[in-house]
């Protein structure tokens, strides 16, 4: 009775084996990237462009096709730090990678050592864009030993200083941006400030959400930051560094932060419901304000104290992987041309990394209602026209966050100021 | 039996049987009957030497090696990476976040657990709603929960610091304490899955003879002595199973103190929460792949260890009953 339905169950189990054993592959395969698919002859290609968020790369893809009708465009999207891991494994494995691919400032020294695996752009011409762009935002795209040129900047992170007019004055401070600018031309003065804040105990207020972003602006306005221009650590002897750290110990004795960690929810809910008064503000971040719904005017723009700044930005390179480096080097070409970026300026508040668009009247008097009228164009340009080039080392990120948790720990009473900078600059120096 | 008996003897005439497996339909009989259950398994063995096997061994080779993700050479070093592990102090920190949490959400966690299912284990009406509401919490997304909580135990507007103040209690940073941390993403994990352990302990209780609870209560035995007295010492087994499988996940915490910690790689400033898994994940996303592999492997042993002793206690616990 029972063996005919057996064998048929066995006649079965050997194509469901051989379709487990497909699947099994099927993991590792590549993902079907358009590069690789098509192979077919130059006139009808494919090409992927890899983004981390909604860069409003769509019209722009649009006028592209109208000059090279023979090239398809599709974009895959994935989470900022997915994109960046993502990016890194494909290149390691030697499969998967998109056309062109876009990468953050805060990842891009790990790419920065690994030029053979992209394309050089110097061969397809585009080092002659090299006198458009600001120099620093033109040396992020250069690989570590300075030969090979990786990517082309789209956008920057000019620096500013976000405030709330409101509690300025409950301070007994004054309100006005330009007034507040001139409270703090110095990291010092900020301090200061702070002081004057804290003296007149305003309810509810801290001075500022925490001191790791100060610090990380103080360290990158400094010639020289984590790294020496060879790419040996300098944390514990660059002077710069101990200033900036010791610059947040104060912060923190004098009782100016909050002590929030930016993207927490009590950081984002500090900014609707005020719980801090000032943060350091990379352009991209007065999205992350208006996010928060604080109220139109509640929040407004102040220069940085020391002097401009950069943080984030994004750049495009042409992975190695590519088949075809001369249509993606055309595209990254003109993603990043003049003319788009003042498109995506326009559309995506995405600050231009060439300097003579800052004098275009779209930019330079650019005013945001929802900051009181800030001219913001002006504020984060400034900022990005001020800032030094400094040469990032290869694991600054990492050691940002060796350092950020140092002062944390001060922050949290754990320990004394010195013995958290022993133990983060011994945490910087592990970091291969 | 007892008729086959005798038949038992007549074994040396197997030639014939032999010459009947010449027999074509015989012969695809019997390779059914002995090949057809490899069959059945091969799926499952295959896809675990591709996923699971595979990848163990493979992070075995890669954490004797100096192997960063993108450089191109990995030389070879011997054990240098578990020296280095073994004498890294965030190492054994992550180890005591995670047993510290383990211990905590584990031990309260099973008491809760019992409780529940004793009381689930009697006559109730709609006795399925309650049994499908105690798994709501286990099908919820680890995310969605851990967002929730993260509020919950928010500094300046959690709801449970709002409660503590109608107290008249100071304002509680969930967040920075070592302690606080821990008991935040132990509730966490009580919270999604007590309800499934009582459902598990629930089943084991409606094996329980209910002859005993009736002697029991005629004898005049309290509610919570009969638990105490008959249940649990009659659902052990099942107890030690609960055990085991919520040390080995107590052993894995990831998603919990990552998402807590608005994905702080190193658990908090002070590495107050990194558990074992997370300090794996920070290594691994600084591409130390050498370094991170002769941790994972630290942490195999511990698991290894762990569920040796629970092998221990449970083959004890056997010879109990018998």
């Amino acid at each position: 009775m029972f063996t005919l339905p057996r064998r048929r169950v066995t006649r079965l189990v050997v194509p469901l084996i051989a379709a487990s054993v497909l699947a099994a592959c099927g993991g590792e395969a590549p993902a079907p990237s358009g590069g690789a698919s098509a192979s077919a002859p130059a006139e009808n290609i494919t090409l992927t462009v890899a983004l981390f968020s909604d860069f409003h790369f769509a019209p722009l893809y649009e006028a592209f096709k109208k000059i090279h009708p023979n090239v398809t465009i599709t974009e895959r999207r994935s989470q900022f730090n997915d994109h960046h891991n993502n990016l890194v494994t494909q290149l390691a494995t030697g499969a998967g990678a998109a056309d062109v691919v876009a990468v953050e400032g805060g990842f891009i020294t790990t790419f920065q050592q690994v030029p053979d695996k992209f394309h050089n752009l110097a061969d397809y011409g585009l080092s002659s864009r090299q006198s458009e762009y600001l120099d620093w935002k033109w040396q992020l795209g250069l690989s570590a030993d300075g030969k090979t040129l990786l990517g082309l900047g789209t956008d920057v992170g000019g620096l500013a200083m976000c405030y709330r007019p409101d509690l300025f004055k409950k301070a007994g401070l004054p309100g006005d941006r330009e007034s507040v600018s001139a409270l703090w031309p110095t990291w010092d003065a900020y301090v200061e400030t702070g002081k004057k804040f804290v003296a007149a105990d305003v309810k509810g207020a801290a001075f500022t959400d925490g001191p790791g972003e100060h610090f990380r602006a103080m360290v990158e306005q400094a010639p020289v930051g984590f790294y020496d221009t060879s790419n040996n650590l300098v944390v514990a002897t660059n002077p710069d560094v101990k200033k900036a750290f010791d610059m947040g110990v104060s912060m923190i004795q004098n009782k100016l932060s909050g002590k929030l960690t930016a993207f927490t929810p009590e950081w984002t809910t500090g900014i609707a419901k005020g719980t801090f008064a000032t943060m350091v503000c990379p352009a991209w971040k007065t999205g992350v304000i208006k996010d928060q719904k604080p109220g139109e005017g509640t929040w407004d723009i102040a220069s940085v104290p020391g002097g401009g700044g950069n943080q984030g930005g994004t750049h495009l390179m042409a992975p190695k992987q590519g088949k075809h480096p001369k249509e993606a080097a055309e595209l990254i070409n003109f993603l990043t041309s003049k003319e788009s970026q003042l498109t995506l300026w326009k559309d995506a508040s995405a600050l231009p990394s060439l300097p003579s668009l800052y004098e275009d009247p779209a930019v330079s008097t650019f005013v945001n209602p929802y900051f009181g009228d800030a001219p913001i164009g002006k504020i984060f340009t400034d900022a990005a026209k001020a800032l030094k080039p400094q040469h990032t080392g290869p694991k600054s990120g990492d050691v940002l966050l060796a350092m950020g948790n140092g002062l944390s720990r001060v922050e949290l009473q754990n320990q004394a100021p010195e013995e958290a900078w022993a133990q983060a600059v011994s945490d910087a120096e592990k970091i291969k | 039996m007892a008729t086959r008996a005798p038949d038992r003897p007549t074994a040396p005439p197997r030639p014939a049987g032999k010459r009947r497996r010449f027999n074509g339909r015989h012969w695809r009989y019997q390779a059914d009957v002995k090949g057809s259950p490899y069959a059945y398994v091969t799926p499952f063995f295959l896809l675990f030497c591709a996923f699971g096997l595979f990848p163990l061994l493979y992070t075995a080779w890669v954490s004797l090696h100096e192997w960063t993700l993108l450089q191109d050479e990995h030389p070879f070093v011997g054990l240098d990476n578990f020296t280095a592990v073994v004498q890294d102090s965030y190492f054994w920190n992550a180890t005591f976040n995670t047993l510290s949490i383990g211990i905590l959400s584990t031990a309260p966690q099973l008491l809760l657990a019992i409780w529940l299912a004793h009381l689930l284990n009697r006559p109730l009406r709609s006795q399925t709603l309650f049994r499908v509401t105690l798994l709501l919490p286990n099908v919820t997304s680890v995310v969605a929960v851990v967002v929730i909580f993260g509020q919950i135990f928010g500094r300046d507007f959690g709801l449970l610091n709002w409660v503590l103040s109608l107290f008249g209690a100071g304002e509680i940073d969930w967040r920075a304490g070592t302690g606080t941390s821990h008991i935040a993403i132990s509730t966490m994990i009580m919270w999604r899955w007590t309800g499934y352990n009582a459902l598990i302990l629930l089943a084991a209780m409606q094996a329980v003879p209910r002859e005993l609870y009736e002697a029991a209560t005629i004898d005049g035995a309290s509610n919570m002595t009969q638990l105490r007295k008959i249940t649990i010492p009659m659902i052990r087994p099942t107890i030690i199973f609960v055990v085991i499988t919520s040390t080995i996940g107590a052993m894995q915490i990831f998603a919990e103190p990552l998402l807590f910690g608005a994905y702080s790689v190193t658990g908090g400033q002070d590495r107050q929460y990194q558990t074992l898994a997370l300090f794996i994940y920070e290594n691994f996303t600084r591409l130390d792949f050498g370094y991170a592999s002769a941790i994972s492997w630290m942490m195999f042993l511990f698991i290894i260890v762990i569920a040796g002793i629970n092998f221990l206690l449970t083959s004890r616990t056997k010879g109990d009953l018998r």
